[in-house]
């Protein structure tokens, strides 16, 4: 009987409690894997990428229907902004509502906002990488 | 009257930042975190942060220029 090798993906009980922790507090899913000097760096610039958002007033983007660009940005807005993790709550708990204006301070703020859930996300990328030992 | 004091929520120290500004920062964080993920060794890593950090400045001259001469 020939043996089959069966390549064995890790459970998600292994990976899913740094990468959770990952999202909700940045930088937080490295420091529970034992990387705490790649994890302060990385939620140092998630954490003033974030602020910058909020010192430059930027919105923080709410689901919108409508046509399909409109859904795109705001859904997608949306989630590059949840993906911030405690900041993003934190943030809407404390009651910070900025509406949409126009000019580049307020542009540029919007941007950071998402671009730190975004940010963010790459950091839990590589949280779920090493978790699975696929890097050190 | 009882709600006048929640209509602002949230505030935070006002900044405004220029166009150059804002895309400095952004590069700086951007490249610090490009750099963490994407090598393997504390010394590659500092190269790689610096090398997306200057592709960045490049992009920002270049394509300001670029605008700056295309309008005239």
């Amino acid at each position: 009987m020939a043996e089959t090798l069966k390549l064995q993906a890790p459970s998600a009980g292994h990976w899913a409690p740094a990468v959770v922790l990952a999202w909700l507090i940045p930088g937080g899913g490295h420091f529970l894997l034992k990387r705490p000097g790649r994890g302060a760096v990385l939620g140092i610039s998630v954490l003033l990428v974030f602020l910058l958002g909020l010192m430059m007033r930027g919105m923080l983007f709410q689901p919108q229907g409508g046509d399909l660009l409109t859904m795109v940005i705001y859904y997608g807005g949306f989630i590059g902004d949840l993906l911030a993790g405690i900041l993003y709550f934190l943030t809407v708990w404390l009651g910070y509502a900025q509406p949409d204006m126009a000019g580049h301070v307020h542009d540029y703020g919007t941007k950071f906002l998402v671009a730190a859930g975004l940010l963010n996300l790459l950091a839990m990328v590589d949280a779920w990488e090493i978790a699975t030992g696929k890097k050190d | 009257m009882g709600n006048r004091h929640r209509e602002k929520g949230l505030t935070v120290p006002k900044m405004n930042l220029s166009h150059f500004e804002a895309s400095l920062l952004f590069a700086l964080f951007t490249s610090a975190v490009l750099g963490v993920i994407t090598k393997r060794t504390d010394r590659e890593r500092v190269r790689y942060a610096v090398q997306c950090f200057a592709y960045f400045l490049a992009a920002i001259f270049g394509l300001s220029w670029l605008m700056y001469l295309g309008h005239g």
